[in-house]
């Protein structure tokens, strides 16, 4: 009875899949049309997250902790790649006072 | 009875000089690096002699050592193992013993100049391969060690490699080597595929259970062996290198191109008689070969006049004996008169050398004369050495070429008659080129009063007596006994019992052809010089053919050197190399360079067209993977199902 009273009011799987879905595309399209280093960085955090949604969503949907697992790996390599990111988005700005990454497509400094 | 005599180390004691010296040796000072150079042969020499002790306790030979698995792969299997037997040990005690002496004389000899630590890096490395070739249990290794003799004989005739000629003598002994090798290699895939096996022992065994194995294949494997051995050590038709490897300095000449090296041919045949014993016509094609090139050598010698390649024609015709010895089955003998040729041959160059050294590098006997009384050492251990080769009674050569002659004589037919007159004629030359050459050093007046000669030092002279008393009593141990000692390794010949009266007659014979040498040797260089001054001019065909050594360097080089360079030249390098590999190579880098020009342009350097590509892939990705998903139930899976 409890059970069928919780499946009764789950959100249907699908749901989750479109929202991780379309965090997915705005992560992508951020990262295509903006300019600033930044906030491309923060569209691939977003990606990152949208991913992270569907592990969870197939973890619950199959019983399965695995899912789960791969979501701690992903914040993890995500938090030190932010902490390696900003620091060279810092020294880049020192070096050349800007974030455009037009301006910034040169090996050389 | 199995103790370890740990025979690896002698041939990785040299190795070790020959990695100190040749690696650090530039930066060492002298005294450092002559003793590593020293030590290096000495070790052995020690290894060896304690080996020995085995050597006359004939149930414990042969003594094998097995070092590990070399290959091992299915059905081949060889191993690193070393075998001591009375034909290993001998021929250790000759290498490394000769070896050693010649290395002590190298010392004064090489004194003076640049490459010194080079020099014994590579004579090390010679004793490194010379004692593997030796001590290799099966055809393989001893392969290893026949290709690294080669490699150090190359870099030592090439020592002095700012001069040409002696650049281009180090190529010649490679090349004509390599066609030798050529020979010994097809020999071992025969081997291979008829044995499975390149162990001599299994082999031997393998051929010992089947009586009735005659010819045939046999005959194929024994004249491949031949070639090779014919390259190695310098017989008709390869000879051709050993004359220009002199070269090299005078004591690699003694060590590598008279005493060692070059009878490794004579070594691996006896080493492989089991093989030669089936094989009738290629022992009398062995027979043949050694005959003919004792006498060859020996006619060319008579007019030379550098004193080096009088020895090195020398070399040739006595090594034809050996080949001779073996031709006949007479195995022992032929290394009986190996070990005795390895004392004299050794000390004539040694001597040589000496003599070049006191004239400050003059080679040509024309300008000596009256040496006599000046380096009196140097006269007397080279008196011996001529005495010796000459079959002089008692000395050695005298019991080693009569075992020879005396085989061949009783070896049966018509064919061995010949080829005990060949070989009694060949004495005959012999004992005249060699007192030829030691009246026109040591006698009448110095036809060059400019030098100044003075005897050499002793760390020199000393190797000098020492090698002379050798080449005294070398052959006192008797054919015999020598014979019987050896017999376990390579079989007692089952000829018959010689007669004494006939031998005793073959013995008078012999040195009859040499006394006979002697006498016209005397006469025309010693009491009356003018008759051999007054052959040159007047230049009889015969004489000109034989001072232009019957003109086989420039027959080879019309038949065989000739073409192959017109060949390269117009067909390999014009055709071959320019047109078709070049062509080739400037294709496929037009090609890069196209797809390159194309593919750049995706290379902008802008961060967000990588991301949009690396994008637009994911997608098309994603719509490939998905796509069945999506269509399968209408299209695509069922043309797959073939309705």
């Amino acid at each position: 009875m409890n059970s069928l009273h919780l499946v009764q009011n789950e959100v249907p799987l699908a749901w989750y899949l479109v929202l991780s879905a379309v965090l997915f595309c705005l992560g992508i399209v951020g990262f295509l049309i903006k300019r600033n280093l930044i906030t491309m960085f923060m569209s691939i955090e977003l990606m990152l997250n949208a991913v992270n949604l569907s592990f969870v969503t197939f973890a619950h949907q199959w019983h399965q902790v695995k899912g789960q697992i791969f979501v701690f790996f992903v914040m993890m390599v995500a938090a030190a790649e932010a902490a390696v990111g900003l620091a060279i988005i810092i020294a880049v700005f020192r070096a050349r006072a800007t974030l455009a990454v037009d301006r910034i497509d040169l090996m050389k400094l | 009875m199995n103790e370890n005599l740990h025979l690896w180390l002698i041939p990785l004691l040299p190795f070790a000089g020959f990695l100190l010296n040749g690696l650090l040796g530039r930066r060492l000072p002298k005294t450092i690096v002559t003793s590593i150079a020293l030590l290096a042969p000495l070790g052995s020499l020690l290894v060896v002699l304690n080996a020995s002790r085995l050597g006359f306790q004939a149930d414990s030979l042969p003594h094998v050592e097995t070092l590990g698995d070399w290959i091992n792969t299915g059905t081949l299997h060889i191993d690193f193992n070393v075998v001591l037997d009375q034909l290993s040990l001998v021929m250790l005690l000759i290498i490394t013993g000769v070896g050693f002496l010649i290395h002590i004389y190298s010392v004064g000899y090489m004194h003076e100049e640049e490459g010194y630590w080079r020099y014994f890096a590579y004579l090390n490395l010679f004793l490194f391969f010379m004692t593997v070739l030796v001590l290799a249990g099966n055809a393989l290794l001893m392969f290893v060690g026949w290709e690294g003799v080669g490699l150090a004989s190359y870099l030592l005739i090439g020592f002095w490699f700012q001069k040409t000629s002696a650049v281009d003598a180090g190529k010649k002994a490679f090349v004509v080597n390599r066609i030798g090798d050529f020979g010994f290699l097809i020999g071992l895939f025969l081997l291979l595929a008829n044995f499975s096996t390149l162990s001599f022992s299994e082999i031997a065994s393998k051929i010992a259970a089947e009586p009735a194995m005659m010819g045939g294949v046999l005959t194929a494997i024994a004249l491949c062996l031949l070639i090779g051995a014919t390259g190695k050590s310098a017989q008709l038709p390869l000879y051709v290198w050993l004359p220009d490897a002199m070269e090299g300095p005078t004591p690699v000449s003694a060590l590598i191109h008279a005493a060692t090296m070059v009878t490794a041919g004579v070594y691996m045949i006896a080493r492989t008689h089991f093989i030669f014993d089936r094989s009738p016509f290629a022992l009398s094609v062995v027979a043949i070969v050694g005959a003919a090139t004792a006498v060859f050598a020996a006619t060319i010698g008579l007019v030379q006049t550098d004193i080096k390649r009088v020895l090195a024609y020398s070399t040739v015709s006595q090594l034809g004996y050996m080949f001779l010895g073996c031709g006949v089955a007479a195995y022992s003998a032929a290394i009986f008169h190996l070990m005795t040729h390895a004392f004299f041959k050794a000390l004539l160059f040694l001597a040589a050398g000496s003599v070049i050294h006191a004239l400050g590098g003059e080679q040509d006997m024309r300008k000596m004369g009256g040496l006599r009384k000046k380096i009196p050492i140097t006269f007397w251990t080279m008196t011996m050495a001529v005495c010796a080769i000459s079959g002089f009674p008692f000395m050695s050569a005298f019991f080693s070429k009569d075992a020879i002659l005396a085989a061949a004589f009783t070896s049966g037919g018509s064919l061995g008659k010949v080829l005990w007159f060949v070989g009694v004629v060949t004495a005959a030359l012999t004992a005249f080129y060699m007192f030829r050459l030691w009246y026109l050093t040591f006698f009448g007046e110095s036809r060059n009063p400019d030098v100044h000669p003075h005897e050499s030092p002793a760390v020199m002279t000393v190797p000098l007596v020492i090698l002379a008393i050798l080449s005294v009593v070398g052959g006192w141990i008797g054919m015999e006994r020598f014979g019987a000692y050896l017999a376990p390794s390579v079989g007692a010949r089952t000829a018959e019992a010689a007669n004494s009266q006939i031998e005793i007659v073959l013995t008078v014979l012999a040195v009859l052809a040499g006394a006979v040498g002697w006498y016209i040797a005397h006469r025309m260089y010693h009491r009356r010089p003018e008759t051999a001054d007054g052959l040159v001019p007047g230049t009889p065909a015969g004489y000109n053919l034989l001072a232009h050594k019957y003109y086989v360097d420039e027959i080879y080089g019309f038949v065989i050197v000739k073409p192959i360079l017109v060949l390269s030249k117009y067909l390999l390098e014009w055709v071959v190399d320019v047109a078709i590999l070049g062509g080739l190579a400037w294709l496929l880098g037009g090609i890069a360079t196209l797809c390159g020009a194309i593919l750049q342009r995706w290379q902008s350097g802008n961060l967000r067209s990588y991301a949009a590509w690396l994008a637009l892939g994911a997608a098309v990705l994603l719509a490939f993977v998905l796509a069945p998903y999506v269509f399968g139930a209408t299209g695509i899976d069922m043309r797959w199902a073939g309705h």
